[in-house]
């Protein structure tokens, strides 16, 4: 009896999963607007083969950097790179970093991927551009602003305004690490607060000591942005340009000081765009592969294991609910290889459950009941089940130590598949089998529980 | 066990196989894509029609980026590989194909790879190749650790390694005819395959070396060759089946789902078929021949 609550529990469980997994995909909910956050939150995330984009491979050019600082500047490097795709509106970019290690000879590569953005064009420019961002002192009094009279003999007003009444400091872009979009606690007024690296706080520290009450320009290719007046000397690195900004204008601002700020040169190595409509026929594809696999499975069980077959494809259905539970939450990006790798594992995860058939079959045949069979082939065909498996995992976790992004999410989902099955197939069909073999011993019985073509 | 008794027929068929996929890898070679040997692969779709290929293949010449090969694809379509090309080149490229504008076309996807990323990735495979392959011959050292007789325990290591490398052979012999008829390419998802595919079938030929061992020691027959014969009668219908779901799959995988993982299902479903065939009808029959071998010493 308890085993029959158990199994029902587990059924529960199981419909409850596949709920969850039905309730958080848009294309399956009709109401998937009108949904909770938590349903809304997990869709399957999709690899850019899928959901179309692009996937950019930049070389770092770290050599006019100290050994000692350039894991740091390419994090830098990372992060500006992340501000400037979130400012061109992507969702869900991918920045990282690659470090070369000893299969690519050290070289530091910076790879980017844009889902949605295949007009890369705009967006390889966005990145590339290294705007150069100037923080500028006031001239000093006794330097005298040389004005040139041009050939008409005028006089340019602009120009001794802006570029002769400042001269340039040693601080540059170079040394920000970020900048961020305050508010003021007490007038809700838009301040722009600034954050320099090491080096950049001592050399904005000695700037500041040396200018009190005079301006610090901060020029973007340039052009002054912004023209604060030092009140005091700034020790720690941290700056606030407070103005009449209006919030959109401060926000702007700091999108373009964020940008300024690209610390290693970067080159295109390579790129890859996948186009829409290519990425969603992989994805109907792919569907259409896994649901039409898992049929012929579900009908080859059935017609050849009968009843524990039934029940195969009952821990079948719970296996394939629990893994695209865990796709979700982990959540995987799924790429057209991992999708082939979850179809796959759907193959291998009902090997565990063969492998205890046949064995259960041979116990029958022997002479045992059906009873005594069904818990011999379990514990008999366990030795045979984690060796079948091994090899798998050991191929899945070098492949994915290996992997590109395209490996790693074959990899991921295969090694997932086995070892989730190996836990579905062989607890859940056994919760299963033991709830229902209270029958007494009859032909029926040794019909159900043969296989093939046998009486 | 007719296996066993007709053991020089199965041997032969998968000497056979072996020569003829050697030599259709010598013959036709295997294409090297564009992530290994690096290069670029443009794909685009017409929209009302496709341009003429010679006309095309004048045009493109013009822009000097080397040899760049046309293939058309699909009713509406063209595939475009030449060497890497960076942004401008990429707009030339488009504007050319598009005979400046005029002809619309909607570029569906884009591949440029860089020499030097194709160079890493050629190095990670060989190291992936080599660790995995180093990882599956360790795995059947432990598999096979104890001794047993009268083949000693090396013996069953070393024709699970035989056969193995039959089984990645063969799909290969295969993958090489299809590079050549219908323009396959060596890339990443063929060395994923190829190593898969070593995961996949060590496992049944183990499970079946297990069952002989035990019944050895059970002294189930009264002969070695019996003794073969009656293991592999007690465990083909499951070698079958396991690698049946998985064939089943694959193959569902290679009719209905995405065209970039086609060959590789192709490539696994051969792998599962010939892994399974070897593990029944290869490496088993090579055991007993083994045994006879040492028997006349």
């Amino acid at each position: 009896m308890k085993k029959r609550i158990l199994a029902l529990i587990i059924l529960i469980l199981g419909v409850g999963v596949a709920f969850f997994v039905f309730k958080s995909e848009p294309k399956l909910n009709p109401n998937f607007e009108n949904q909770s956050s938590f349903f809304k939150h997990h869709p399957f995330r999709l690899g850019l083969d899928l959901s179309g984009g692009s996937h950019l491979i930049y070389k770092a050019d770290v050599s006019a950097i100290k050994a000692g600082e350039v894991s740091g500047s390419m994090n830098a490097l990372r992060d500006v790179i992340e501000r400037r795709v979130n400012l061109f509106g992507v969702s869900e970019p991918v920045v990282q970093v690659q470090e070369g290690g000893f299969v690519s000879g050290g070289e530091k590569k910076l790879i980017v991927d844009l889902p949605g953005i295949t007009d890369v064009e705009k967006a390889t420019e966005m990145i590339g551009q290294t705007p150069l961002l100037e923080f500028k002192i006031e001239r000093p009094k006794d330097q005298p602003i040389t004005i040139k009279p041009d050939k008409s003999g005028k006089i340019d007003i602009g120009a001794i305004n802006l570029e002769q009444q400042y001269v340039s400091t040693d601080l540059t872009g170079r040394y920000l690490k970020k900048a961020t979009l305050e508010f003021d606690q007490n007038t809700r007024e838009p301040k722009v607060g600034l954050q320099f690296d090491d080096t950049g706080t001592k050399l904005f520290a000695q700037i500041t000591k040396d200018n009190v009450g005079k301006i610090v320009a901060i020029f973007l290719d340039g052009a002054p942005i912004s023209t604060p007046v030092v009140r005091e000397e700034i020790p720690d690195g941290q700056a606030v340009i407070s103005g009449n900004f209006i919030p959109t204008e401060a926000k702007q601002l700091v999108g373009r000081l964020n940008s300024g700020a690209l610390p290693v040169p970067i080159t295109l190595l390579s790129r890859q765009t996948i186009g829409a409509i290519l990425g969603d026929n992989a994805v109907h594809a792919g569907v259409k592969a896994a649901i039409i696999g898992f049929l012929i499975i579900a009908l080859f069980l059935i017609l050849w294991y009968r009843l524990p077959g039934l029940i195969a494809v009952i821990a079948l259905c719970i296996y394939i609910s629990i893994i695209l539970a865990l796709f979700k939450l982990l959540p995987v990006t799924l790429t057209a290889a991992g999708i082939a790798g979850f179809i796959i594992s759907l193959g291998i995860a009902v090997d565990a459950n063969i492998l205890i058939f046949e064995r259960v079959k041979e116990e029958m045949r022997s002479g045992r009941t059906v009873l005594d069979a069904v818990s011999t082939g379990f514990s008999r065909a366990w030795f045979s089940i984690r060796d079948s498996n091994t090899s798998s995992i050991i191929t899945a976790i070098i492949l994915f130590w290996f992997g590109t992004s395209l490996i790693k999410g074959f990899a991921l989902t295969l090694g997932m598949g086995v070892l989730v099955s190996m836990l579905s197939a062989i607890t859940i069909t056994r919760i299963f089998l033991s709830a229902i073999s209270f029958v007494v011993e009859s032909k029926l019985t040794r019909f159900l529980f043969s296989s093939g073509l046998s009486k | 066990m007719f296996i066993i008794k007709n053991k020089k027929i199965f041997i032969g068929i998968s000497i056979v196989l072996i020569i003829f996929s050697i030599v259709s890898i010598s013959i036709f070679r295997l294409k090297v894509g564009i992530d290994f040997k690096g290069g670029a692969l443009t794909e685009v779709v017409y929209k009302d029609a496709r341009p003429d290929q010679a006309e095309l293949n004048s045009a493109l010449g013009a822009l000097n980026f080397g040899s760049i090969l046309l293939q058309p694809t699909g009713d509406m379509g063209y595939i475009v590989k030449s060497r890497d090309l960076n942004e401008a080149e990429h707009g030339l490229l488009l504007k050319t194909l598009s005979q400046d504008g005029k002809n619309i076309l909607e570029e569906k996807s884009f591949n440029s790879i860089g020499p030097s990323v194709g160079r890493e990735l050629t190095k990670k495979a060989i190291i992936a190749i080599i660790l995995v392959s180093l990882a599956i011959i360790l795995f059947i050292a432990y598999a096979f650790r104890k001794v047993s007789k009268p083949v000693s325990s090396w013996r069953y290591g070393l024709i699970a390694v035989v056969s193995l490398l039959h089984d990645v052979t063969i799909p290969i012999g295969l993958f090489a005819i299809l590079s050549h008829y219908y323009g396959a390419e060596l890339d990443t998802l063929f060395v994923v395959a190829a190593l898969t595919i070593l995961g996949l079938s060590v496992s049944d030929t183990i499970v079946i070396f297990d069952r002989i061992r035990e019944n050895l020691r059970n002294r189930v027959e009264t002969s070695f060759p019996k003794t073969v014969g009656k293991s592999l009668e007690q465990s083909y219908v499951r070698s079958i089946c396991t690698s049946l779901t998985v064939i089943l799959v694959l193959l569902s995988l290679f009719f209905f789902g995405p065209v970039s993982t086609k060959y590789f299902a192709l490539m696994l479903t051969a792998g599962m078929f010939f892994g399974t065939y070897s593990s029944i009808f290869l490496a088993s029959p090579l055991l007993v021949l083994v045994e006879e071998w040492q028997k006349k010493k």
